[in-house]
């Protein structure tokens, strides 16, 4: 008779930090924030993934990547679960992935700006609120939009007044 | 022969009025009849998702500048994106074993549900700008209201849509505000498309016994309710922009019933050529 040992969810969390996301891969599954759980159903793994925007391309990309990682560590039972409530938000965005975004040239969000069912750019825009981009290269907030959407329907484009550093800012939902 | 069916449609809104003064009276709909109304009101929003998506998606490698051919194709991305959802739920509440995918790419002109201004032609720039807007704004207003829907799975969707949606409408606001008060050039375009566009926004407002139905099980809003808010939200950007709105308050509709105009059938031929040349074909 054998006994079979699952490995804990705390390891299997350490094993999805290391797994790059495909369109950004200077962070992790993990530091984007969309495992939402990891547990075990009897012998079977749940992974519990939201997608960060609807039509993203990634989102299936992501669920190949897990699986494969997942795999190569020996997990034989293994389900992924999509779940859209509540909906992904950059403010899920580890400290350290924020880091690293900045590090690998793209903004990160904004602190508390996550789109909450208000038109916050107009709204800050209008009450005149100061919501400077800094350049992830410089670090001037002499910022300027180019457009709301960039190279990713997360991202917008930028550019740095100072440098003229073009870049990408990960702009919150 | 038959005729086809008349674009001169009965006065829904007065219809709709007439059921929703009797709904007290009504019978709660049998959960047959209810299901049916509740697929139809899924239907009128993945409908309108997808045509609007993959319109604007026909402007990928077309659009003036490049960082707006990639905000369309963006755009484009989130509807799509959001229409393998609530039309994901659609089939799933319909419960006869079609998926999104049957829905979207093998159902014919008349079973789509989509208003009528989705399936307008893209026309210039700023014309498709115009159309988004102009939607945009209801869309944004629609997501807010479904946020409280009786049914946790539309209020899920609803929500995570409406992030996506408040930036389509950041942006399109900006930009009409922008070409509205630009060049003469720019103005005149945006007033053309505006002009041209106006009459088909009635229609989202419009209700209709379908829409009664479900509004009363609390599942969906009342589409004449959203109208206030769009009407403020889009007042202040066309004024800010400089442009006029149309005085007629005429509308064209027959969309959300399956009475399209023609640019729907060229659409479908081009979105759903592959599955019917290959019937299950996958990649």
């Amino acid at each position: 008779m054998t006994t079979v040992t699952h490995p804990s969810p705390a390891e299997v969390w350490d094993w999805l930090s290391h797994v790059p996301d495909p369109e950004i891969p200077v962070i992790s599954l993990t530091d984007l924030g969309v495992i939402r759980d990891v547990a075990w159903d009897d012998d079977t793994l749940v992974v519990t993934v939201t997608p960060t925007y609807s039509g993203c391309p990634a989102t299936a990309v992501i669920n190949l990547d897990i699986e494969a990682a997942l795999r190569a560590k020996g997990v034989r039972k293994l389900r992924l679960e999509r779940q859209i409530s509540p909906p992904w938000t950059t403010d899920w965005i580890s400290a350290e992935g924020r880091e690293k975004l900045r590090a690998y040239g793209i903004a990160p969000p904004i602190d508390g700006t996550a789109a909450d069912g208000r038109l916050m750019g107009r709204v800050n825009r209008l009450a005149g609120a100061d919501l400077a981009v800094a350049c992830p290269r410089c670090g001037s907030k002499r910022t300027s939009k180019v457009s709301q959407f960039g190279s990713t329907p997360c991202k917008a484009s930028y550019r740095c007044d100072d440098c003229l550093e073009p870049f990408d800012y990960f702009k919150c939902i | 022969m038959p005729s086809l069916p008349d674009m001169n449609t009965p006065d829904l809104a007065e219809l709709a009025r007439g059921a929703a003064a009797h709904a007290h009276h009504a019978e709660i709909p049998t959960p047959d009849a209810g299901q049916e109304a509740f697929f139809e009101a899924l239907l009128r929003i993945g409908d309108a998702t997808l045509i609007l998506g993959h319109r604007v998606s026909e402007w990928c490698g077309h659009a003036p500048a490049l960082e707006e051919d990639i905000a369309l194709a963006n755009v484009a991305l989130d509807l799509i994106g959001q229409t393998q959802m609530w039309l994901g739920l659609a089939a799933e509440v319909e419960g006869k074993g079609r998926t999104a995918d049957d829905l979207a790419y093998l159902r014919d002109a008349w079973d789509f549900r989509n208003p009528l201004i989705v399936e307008r032609p893209n026309g210039d720039f700023g014309h498709t700008l115009m159309r988004q807007f102009l939607f945009d704004a209801y869309h944004f207003e629609l997501l807010k209201a479904l946020q409280r829907s009786s049914d946790p799975r539309v209020a899920e969707i609803a929500a995570k849509a409406a992030k996506e949606v408040a930036y389509h409408l950041e942006r399109s606001s900006d930009l009409v505000v922008r070409l509205g008060d630009g060049t003469a050039e720019s103005r005149r375009r945006m007033q053309d498309a505006l002009d041209a566009l106006w009459a088909y926004t009635g229609e989202l407002f419009l209700a209709d016994e379908k829409d009664a139905a479900v509004a009363a099980q609390g599942l969906a809003p009342d589409p004449r309710d959203l109208k206030p808010a769009w009407e403020s939200v889009v007042r202040d950007v066309l004024a800010e922009a400089t442009l006029t709105i149309p005085e007629s308050a005429f509308a064209h509709k027959g969309g959300k019933r399956g009475v399209h105009t023609e640019h729907l059938g060229f659409i479908l031929a081009d979105m759903q050529f592959l599955q019917r040349a290959y019937p299950g074909a996958t990649w």
